[in-house]
């Protein structure tokens, strides 16, 4: 993927009045990643995206493509092409039209319209199709159509504005595997918005989490689940259980938090929080569901295992989910795969859990995501 | 509860059926008028089926004139008004909000002020102008065309806007994005997105536009300068008394209108038909003698009905000749005359033979014994009590020409006769022939007698004579020629 082109945004502000979409984001995007910036939405994501695309003037800091400053310089002169949520296809125009509407601007001729056309057409797998409206072609089909025309753009960055939001869910997944192919076949760099955590992992090389305008962390998709920069990040991104408590002692990058109920448990010190959390301070600690597992041997794992009393079970095909009672009125879940047991527990039976140390993951408290 | 349902349908169709004949019995009645030969725009009576009026039509300079000016000024108000109300609809979606209300109001202000103030103040504007300017620009600023086509755009330009935003709010605004971000220019992005996306609602806002110019009366009346529209000039023909030429451009107006909305309707029936047989929707496919294009496609039978009617119209009135027809009603209406003077006869031998036997003591007042006048010119004019059923109106039936006669009495006279000025006033001839009471006048010496008698004396019998409820509807005119 070497020769693609990085986007840069340097202390990037924007205002809207007295409204801060985005607030003093630094970004680094390699040429050739694919980028997702994931949030729940009206956190400034697409904000972003139409800054990087031209529509926008940051009101501080500055977007660069390549390395070249983009200030003053209008959407049609990038070497960007977006995706939007909508898709916003021609409605007028014929499928080819549509594709190589980059090429009729720029004064091409229809002979050579319609061979890049027939190209990008097979390429997104709807040959014959070109002399269609795109008011005759399902959703999926008028979202290839949509990445066709980008593509034919022959952009250095491709911004993708949640495009496959408007697909249902069996299309969306596999469009989640096409985009990723389409990427690494073109080779360029693209940037992705979603609210969608599971389409920022499965495709991206890089997620940029945001809340509220502020980019929270960013990191491979590994980093975000696994060691979550804030408890924002840790209940936005998959399913999370939740801890509350004080930090007893710091012993490395390990930390014993007492929690309000469980009881005194080990944690690893989340990166962006070592050095910094300190014995006393007001933490949260972190178990993904399926990192939790029943006690074969108790006694063993005393700072790892915690007690709780079932509240109720759910069986979901492939896993049982186990729900117990935990901090605040907040359950914990337990996630067990199906290997043919009958159930798990029963209502009311005390369960004790363990887990692995580098499982749970610890950080200073703070905000956690709106379920 | 069946019988009030039914009684409900029976009070809606009544309704509908009045509805449709205020609406159009105007139009209908109209048209017919137009293939009557009667010199009067009227189906009753009926002479004979004619298309003259079309060939009297064709043959009136000022109308054709006027309806080229009509047509001149509406291509300028549809280029002008256009161009106009979209720039505005465009500034209307992209205004800030605040000033949108505003602005909204502003722009459809025009549309509140009565033409004539429009009219008026476009006048005044571009003379004070062309006086700022200078002799230069008097040309131009004080050409009825220029001035019209303005005056017209400044509230048509306002419906256009109506019709462009109502439009513009179903755009997404993305597809102008998409285009930009895809390297189009502004200006590609307006022409090869916008504009297209627009073309439906910009060719509704040029016929509405159009329309709303050839129709335009009160603001064109004080801008058309030397360049008369149709409608200023068929005002001005109304003024000077109409002929069913009028009723024969109503017709051909009526026609395209019909032929147009037919038209558009088959061609948009057409279409949903064909979208819903590329979708694979189930169209009824039973047999029919009928082709492709006309099934389940009313308008589209309307349609060849219709043309089909005109051509047939136009058919006839290569081949036919309504000459002969005319001839007999004229002929119908000379014996009809001579009948009623026949009539008119009767009943004076049998008044003098009255009068004979009541002796002459009426007449002693004016020391003229009226009878033997009658008598000396051979006429039976002479004889006053006649007058009276002379001005029965009756006899003067939709002849206005006659109806002043009873200001001077001297026309009634000839009325009277039996020799060759019966079919004088004869109402198919009075329209062609101005003269001819005067004619009558000149040859005769009964009527300067009459004359004197009428003048003179005001004898009984002519009580009923001036009794104003003989004239009615009898409009003045000719009579005072004598």
């Amino acid at each position: 993927m070497a020769g693609g082109v990085g986007v840069d945004l340097e202390n990037l502000w924007i205002r809207f009045g007295d409204f801060v979409a985005v607030r003093d984001a630094n970004v680094n995007i390699n040429g050739g990643d694919f980028f997702s910036f994931l949030g729940p939405s009206g956190c400034g994501k697409t904000t972003i995206l139409r800054a990087i695309s031209g529509f926008l003037q940051p009101s501080e800091g500055r977007v660069l493509i390549g390395g070249n400053d983009m200030a003053g310089i209008g959407p049609n002169k990038r070497p960007t092409a977006l995706i939007f949520q909508n898709l916003a296809l021609f409605p007028l125009m014929k499928i080819w039209e549509n594709i190589t509407f980059s090429m009729e601007v720029k004064g091409a001729s229809s002979a050579e319209r319609r061979k890049r056309a027939d190209e990008l057409l097979e390429m997104i797998a709807l040959e014959g199709q070109g002399d269609k409206l795109p008011s005759e072609l399902s959703g999926g089909q008028k979202q290839r159509v949509a990445i066709a025309r980008a593509l034919c753009a022959e952009p250095d960055v491709l911004l993708l504005d949640e495009p496959l939001s408007a697909l249902d869910l069996k299309l969306r997944q596999h469009m989640r595997t096409e985009l990723r192919e389409i990427q690494q076949r073109v080779g360029i760099t693209f940037i992705y918005i979603t609210h969608d955590q599971g389409e920022a992992l499965t495709m991206s090389d890089n997620v940029a989490v945001m809340r509220a305008g502020v980019i929270e962390q960013i990191g491979t998709g590994h980093d975000v689940y696994d060691l979550p920069a804030t408890p924002f990040v840790a209940s936005f991104v998959g399913e999370n259980n939740v801890f509350r408590g004080r930090i007893l002692e710091v012993n490395g990058t390990e930390a014993l938090i007492r929690t309000n109920r469980s009881g005194d448990l080990l944690a690893q010190i989340t990166p962006a929080a070592r050095g910094v959390l300190k014995p006393g301070d007001e933490a949260m600690m972190f178990i993904r569901p399926e990192a939790l597992s029943l006690v074969d041997d108790a006694g063993a794992h005393e700072k790892t295992s915690l007690t709780a009393k079932v509240v109720n079970e759910e069986f979901e095909g492939n896993s049982y989910s186990v729900f117990l009672e935990g901090d605040g009125g907040k359950r914990i879940k337990m996630s067990l795969p199906n290997v043919g047991q009958d159930r798990i527990a029963s209502k009311g039976e005390d369960l004790t859990l363990k887990y692995e140390l580098r499982n749970a993951v610890v950080m200073p408290a703070g905000e956690l995501a709106a379920e | 509860m069946r019988s009030n349902i039914l009684l409900s349908r029976i009070a809606l169709g009544l309704y509908l059926v009045i509805f449709f004949t205020y609406l159009l019995g105007p139009l209908v009645i109209m048209s017919m008028t137009a293939f009557n030969s009667n010199p009067f725009p009227t189906i009753i009576p009926w002479d004979c089926f004619s298309f003259e009026w079309f060939q009297v039509l064709a043959n009136d300079e000022r109308i054709l004139r006027a309806i080229l000016n009509s047509v001149i000024i509406g291509l300028g108000t549809v280029v002008l008004s256009v161009a106009m109300g979209l720039a505005a609809s465009l500034i209307l979606t992209q205004i800030w909000p605040r000033w949108r209300s505003t602005y909204y109001t502003i722009i459809i202000a025009p549309i509140l002020i009565p033409g004539v103030v429009l009219g008026i103040s476009t006048v005044v504007f571009w003379d004070r102008l062309s006086r700022i300017l200078g002799p230069a620009t008097d040309g131009l600023f004080h050409n009825g065309i220029f001035l019209t086509i303005l005056g017209q755009s400044t509230f048509i330009a306002s419906y256009t806007m109506l019709v462009f935003v109502a439009r513009l709010q179903r755009y997404d605004p993305g597809l102008t994005e998409a285009a930009l971000d895809l390297g189009a220019t502004h200006v590609q992005a307006f022409r090869k997105i916008l504009l297209p996306f627009m073309r439906p609602a910009i060719a509704s806002a040029a016929v509405l536009a159009f329309l709303a110019s050839f129709e335009n009366y009160n603001t064109t009346t004080f801008t058309f300068g030397r360049y008369p529209t149709l409608t200023i000039e068929l005002a001005q023909k109304v003024r000077y008394g109409i002929n069913p030429s009028i009723s024969a451009l109503a017709f051909i107006i009526v026609s395209l209108t019909v032929f147009g909305a037919l038209a558009t309707e088959a061609w948009r029936r057409g279409r949903i038909k064909a979208e819903a047989e590329r979708n694979g929707e189930a169209v009824a496919q039973g047999r029919s003698i009928l082709p492709g294009f006309l099934r389940g496609n009313w308008a589209a039978g309307a349609l060849v009905l219709f043309s089909f009617v005109v051509i047939t119209l136009f058919w006839t009135a290569r081949v036919y000749s309504p000459d002969q027809c005319k001839a007999e009603v004229r002929a119908a209406k000379q014996a009809e005359a001579a009948k009623r003077r026949e009539e008119l006869l009767r009943r004076r031998a049998q008044q003098r033979m009255q009068q004979q036997m009541k002796g002459p003591d009426i007449f002693t007042p004016s020391g003229k014994p009226a009878p033997a006048e009658g008598a000396s010119t051979g006429k039976p004019a002479g004889g006053k009590v006649p007058f009276g059923s002379v001005f029965d109106p009756g006899n003067l039936e939709g002849q206005s020409g006659t109806g002043a006669a009873p200001d001077q009495g001297s026309n009634a006279a000839p009325a009277a006769k039996p020799s060759p000025f019966g079919s004088v006033f004869d109402p198919g001839n009075l329209a062609n022939q101005a003269g001819a009471g005067a004619d009558g006048e000149s040859g005769e010496a009964p009527s300067e007698k009459a004359d004197e008698n009428g003048g003179e004396k005001p004898a009984p019998p002519f009580g009923s004579v001036f009794d104003p409820g003989n004239l009615k509807g009898v409009g003045g005119g000719a009579g005072e020629g004598n």
